[in-house]
């Protein structure tokens, strides 16, 4: 993934490689809903459609679809939004307060399941994610509390949960994105696998920092850089107050 | 035609505890907040609350009203957890049904279409098999053959819903963007009852929005309750918006304090004005 781009500036934030990163989780998507949980990921879900994704589809966060400037072109609310999902059209990138090497998420509680030790959000629309439309992570803090061994609750369901159940029929994650890489489930067996670092990051650095072992394949290449248009694009026009510094601080 | 206006207390009058309770709205959006605290003035507990969870999940908790929840979340949105709903659940407060959002909504359409389950493709694969062992699966009986789960009918006693408008005859319209699933509430259940933020006359309805936007219609409905406000401090727009710094107040106040000082009144109306009050007091 990477390439050389001798017009960026060589002062590329660690913030700014992962809105890339998670932009290019929707390239090639086509016109699909591009749902991002998260600053950095509704970030790069802009990016991707000002440059290589211009088809994708984006919400105001409420119930209308958008254009980049906030131009209507779509009802969405909650019911046709599960529509959505159920249909396919969609792309979602969802956080995790945990995620296993198979890729099952938890975001509903950590701890025993009947008397938490905290509660969080409850499944939300993991589990019906994961089944029907590409399901994409973005974890802002890589660390071993994130990624365990095993999570506690499995809400968006894992490759080896998928094929257990027999419901891999429109199972895919693509990728998981955190501050310190990129990962996909290319790995044997559809294990995790560091599929790039952010410059900057080594190999021993994801391992200090992650509870199971992913898989690694010949030599890591490093997340791509931005072309100068997208560095001033995400500085410029879609973050120009800077908040992505503020969800990674590197 | 019967006119279906009531109060809030009159409302609660209406239910009992041991019942089966949906609450419409959405996290803390348009929650029939009003009505909510007219049922933690009264002695009602032992609740099975229906819900796509919000501070009337946290409400209700946080005053031991509930003996079993059914919801896919409960948060406050600008807020993401529902700091009363974390409590209760940590201490095993309630018995929890945790469902997807979509196997939810499914369980809305059964009951509201008089199905005993609706097939979904969500849940399989995930806990929420393995924290409902009730729950059943169906097998296509096409070519597929795809095994599917069987979301049961969320069928209620009665249900809430807090909507912009209504006449007293039932009909009720919506004027923001999202109909969340109020009107499958209100047909999923054996008596609904809308609480609006300004109750008019039927000729009324049709010039405040589009036919599309009479959600309600009044054949679903028991009672109409008008309680200007009474999506507070959920947001009710495009009446108003949430009540951002009233929403921090109840999140950062422990339980005894905010109650005694907000929802220890004989009514909705001592509760608005202790809400004003606070908010003078913040000048």
């Amino acid at each position: 993934m990477t390439t050389t781009d001798t017009t960026a500036p060589r002062t590329v934030s660690r913030a700014e490689y992962c809105v890339i990163a998670c932009a290019e989780a929707w390239r090639d998507n086509g016109e699909v809903l591009a749902s991002p949980m998260g600053l950095i990921p509704s970030f790069g879900a802009r990016l991707a459609k000002r440059t290589f994704s211009p088809d994708l589809l984006l919400t105001d966060g409420e119930a209308m679809l958008v254009g980049l400037d906030g131009t209507a072109e779509g009802w969405l609310p909650y019911r046709r939004h599960l529509t959505m999902v159920t249909g396919g059209r969609r792309h979602v990138m969802m956080g995790a307060s945990q995620i296993d090497r198979f890729g099952n998420q938890n975001i509903s509680c950590i701890g025993d399941w009947e008397r938490p030790a905290r509660q969080l959000l409850g499944v939300r629309g993991a589990p019906v994610n994961t089944l029907n439309n590409p399901v994409s992570y973005w974890v802002p803090k890589h660390s071993k509390r994130v990624f365990v061994e095993r999570v506690d609750m499995v809400s968006g369901v894992g490759y080896d949960r998928a094929e257990a159940a027999g419901v891999t029929r429109f199972h895919r994650l693509p990728r998981v994105v955190s501050d310190l890489g990129v990962f996909d489930f290319a790995g044997p067996g559809h294990v995790m696998r560091l599929a790039s670092l952010h410059p900057g990051v080594t190999v021993e650095d994801v391992l200090a920092a992650t509870g199971f072992e992913p898989a690694i394949t010949g030599e890591v290449p490093f997340t791509r850089e931005p072309t100068a248009g997208e560095l001033r694009l995400i500085r410029e026009v879609i973050d120009p107050k800077g908040l992505r510094d503020r969800e990674v601080r590197v | 035609m019967t006119d279906k206006s009531m109060t809030p207390d009159e409302v609660v009058g209406q239910l009992h505890s041991g019942m089966t309770i949906g609450i419409g709205g959405w996290g803390s959006r348009r929650k029939p907040m009003a009505l909510v605290r007219a049922l933690l003035r009264s002695g009602i507990t032992d609740l099975t609350v229906i819900s796509y969870g919000g501070p009337d999940v946290g409400l209700l908790a946080a005053a031991g009203r509930i003996r079993r929840l059914v919801a896919p979340f409960a948060t406050l949105d600008s807020i993401p957890l529902e700091p009363h709903f974390r409590a209760a659940r940590e201490r095993a407060a309630f018995t929890l049904t945790e469902y997807d959002e979509a196997m939810f909504m499914w369980g809305l359409h059964a009951a509201a279409n008089r199905l005993p389950f609706l097939p979904v493709r969500a849940g399989l694969g995930s806990d929420v098999m393995r924290v409902n062992p009730e729950l059943r699966t169906v097998t296509s009986p096409y070519d597929d053959g795809e095994e599917l789960v069987a979301v049961p009918a969320l069928r209620m006693d009665a249900a809430l819903v807090h909507l912009n408008r209504a006449d007293c005859l039932g009909n009720a319209q919506y004027l923001g963007p999202d109909p969340y699933f109020d009107d499958l509430f209100c047909e999923a259940a054996d008596a609904a009852y809308v609480s609006c933020e300004q109750l008019v006359e039927t000729a009324e309805l049709a010039k405040a929005g589009p036919p599309q936007s009479l959600l309600v219609s009044r054949h679903s409905v028991t009672g109409v309750v008008e309680t200007p406000n009474g999506a507070h401090f959920t947001s009710c727009v495009p009446d108003y918006d949430r009540d951002e710094a009233f929403q921090k107040l109840y999140a950062a106040t422990p339980w005894d304090e905010f109650s005694a000082r907000f929802l220890s009144g004989a009514g909705e109306h001592d509760y608005q004005l202790a809400v004003r009050t606070w908010h003078e007091e913040q000048q």
